[in-house]
């Protein structure tokens, strides 16, 4: 299993630690809760440095990504990132990804580290098939990423840099020196839907890194945070999660991300994608909250009113600060609506369920 | 890690209380530990009799789901029904107010088949 920069540090801090993507990372601290609240009031700072970086340079990188990638990159400037979608081509995902432009021909995606060896031969294969000659680097094990995160994030990071932190706008970045580190990429990210930034450095910064970012914080209560706040989080948000609401078999328009799928260009798959919007999908993603107590899981049945299946939870928590249970799942398009009534099968209990517009958390 | 030596433990990680013909039951330290914060403490099967070893409600954490497994045979006479609305106080006290149910025993020889805190320890690791 491996480490990130960061590791011994969390086992210092009494984290304890899981293997996720086959690292060795803190699910938690102090408490799930207790983590999700400080980043919905406070701010909180994760290691995340199991994501995988890979950058893509030269004249043809656009013409790679505009090929692997769903979203449109020609509307990405310089400074910019881009939430997008890599479809394969048996209509599912191969994985979701940021895109951000460092320059005028290079870019730099992030990738889940689950997919990292699945998405670097992905890529490749696709530049060999249709003959690009982008420039490919995966620097995923040489970098680290912190995501400093919620409402007093910008205040309490201020004094680590002259960069006016509260003037980068959501899903740009500016590269700068930040903590007394020369450069790092400090991108207004994140996953949790209560502000903030994520920080890209080499591994050998990531230790001064944090320890800085914590000094700083201090004054605010910033607290490290594990992924189990991280997941209950994104959940409130309905952020998708691959490998679990996105996988190699859901169509990107039927998890929702039509909104990052541009016909306006020719990608893997575009017109088998087109001709699915054009005839319309059979199921579809959607938040759903329970109309009495209980909590729904990964791989419960969703059923209607006379138990016949009509989908499945593909994501469930309580939610820590909406105080009631809420998943993604896809159920039949029938029952895609906002408002539509549905069931949770949850063991030998029936609960009903409100199809609901996301974010389930509102500020 | 608190084993009180007074209680008897399973290799379920729940512990019994006896008093008399009843069983108090909950689950340990150790258990609240590892779960991580609690939010649902599900238990339908009052006034039930049920087999050792049978289900009798589940514990839900933030990221997991657990059965919990009747320690002795017997009927379900109470529930603790604080634990509707302040499921945590399993996490912050596991062997006093966090108490999940207690049992009517109908075979008392299978108390002998519990771990005492000196083996139930043993079984953690502590």
């Amino acid at each position: 299993m491996k480490n990130t920069a960061l590791t011994h540090i969390h086992e210092a801090l009494g984290a304890k630690m899981v293997p996720f993507a086959g690292y060795n990372m803190p699910v938690s601290y102090e408490g799930v809760n207790a983590e999700h609240e400080t980043v919905r009031t406070g701010v909180g700072v994760f290691d995340v440095s199991h994501m995988g970086e890979f950058l893509v340079s030269g004249e043809d990188a656009i013409n790679l990504l505009q090929w692997v990638c769903s979203n449109d990159i020609s509307k990405i400037n310089i400074g910019g990132a881009q939430y997008n979608c890599l479809p394969n081509d048996t209509g599912g995902i191969v994985d979701d990804l940021i895109v951000y432009r460092l320059k005028e021909d290079q870019y730099m995606l992030v990738v889940n580290a689950s997919n990292i060896d699945k998405d670097w031969a992905w890529i490749n294969a696709q530049q060999t098939l249709k003959g690009f000659k982008a420039e490919l680097r995966n620097i995923s094990e040489g970098h680290s990423l912190l995501a400093i995160q919620g409402p007093k994030a910008i205040e309490a990071m201020q004094s680590l840099t002259d960069v006016d932190l509260a003037s980068i706008k959501f899903y740009s970045f500016e590269v700068a020196p930040f903590a007394g580190l020369d450069y790092v990429i400090i991108s207004a990210t994140g996953y949790t839907g209560s502000g903030g930034f994520e920080i890209y450095c080499k591994n050998e910064e990531a230790e001064q890194l944090w320890k800085k970012v914590l000094e700083a914080g201090a004054d605010f209560d910033i607290k490290p945070i594990g992924l189990a706040a991280r997941d209950t989080l994104r959940l409130e948000m309905g952020y998708c999660l691959y490998g679990n609401d996105i996988d190699d078999t859901t169509s990107p328009l039927e998890a929702g991300l039509g909104w990052v799928t541009k016909f306006t260009k020719d990608f893997v798959y575009s017109d088998h994608l087109k001709y699915q919007k054009e005839t319309g999908l059979l199921q579809k993603l959607v938040g759903f909250e329970l109309n009495e107590r209980g909590i729904p899981r990964q791989g419960y049945d969703i059923v209607d009113d006379e138990g016949n299946r009509i989908g499945r939870v593909t994501s469930g928590t309580m939610g820590p600060s909406v105080d009631k249970g809420i998943g993604l799942g896809y159920v039949d398009i029938a029952y895609a609506k906002t408002d539509s009534n549905i069931n949770i099968q949850i063991r030998k209990k029936v609960i009903p369920a409100t199809v609901v517009k996301t974010p389930f958390y509102k500020k | 890690m608190s084993i009180p030596a007074e209680l008897k433990y399973t290799k379920d990680h729940e512990w019994v209380r006896l008093e008399g013909d009843v069983a108090t039951v909950g689950i340990t330290a150790f258990a609240q530990g590892e779960l991580g914060d609690i939010v649902y403490v599900e238990v339908e099967t009052l006034d039930e009799t049920l087999e050792k070893d049978e289900v009798f409600g589940t514990v839900e954490a933030v990221k997991t789901v657990s059965d919990l497994f009747l320690p002795l045979s017997g009927e379900i006479i109470a529930f603790n029904e604080a634990l509707e609305d302040a499921p945590e106080t399993v996490n912050s006290d596991p062997y006093g107010d966090g108490w999940m149910v207690k049992v009517k025993i109908s075979t008392p020889s299978e108390i002998e088949e519990l771990l005492d805190a000196a083996a139930y320890g043993e079984l953690i690791g502590a």
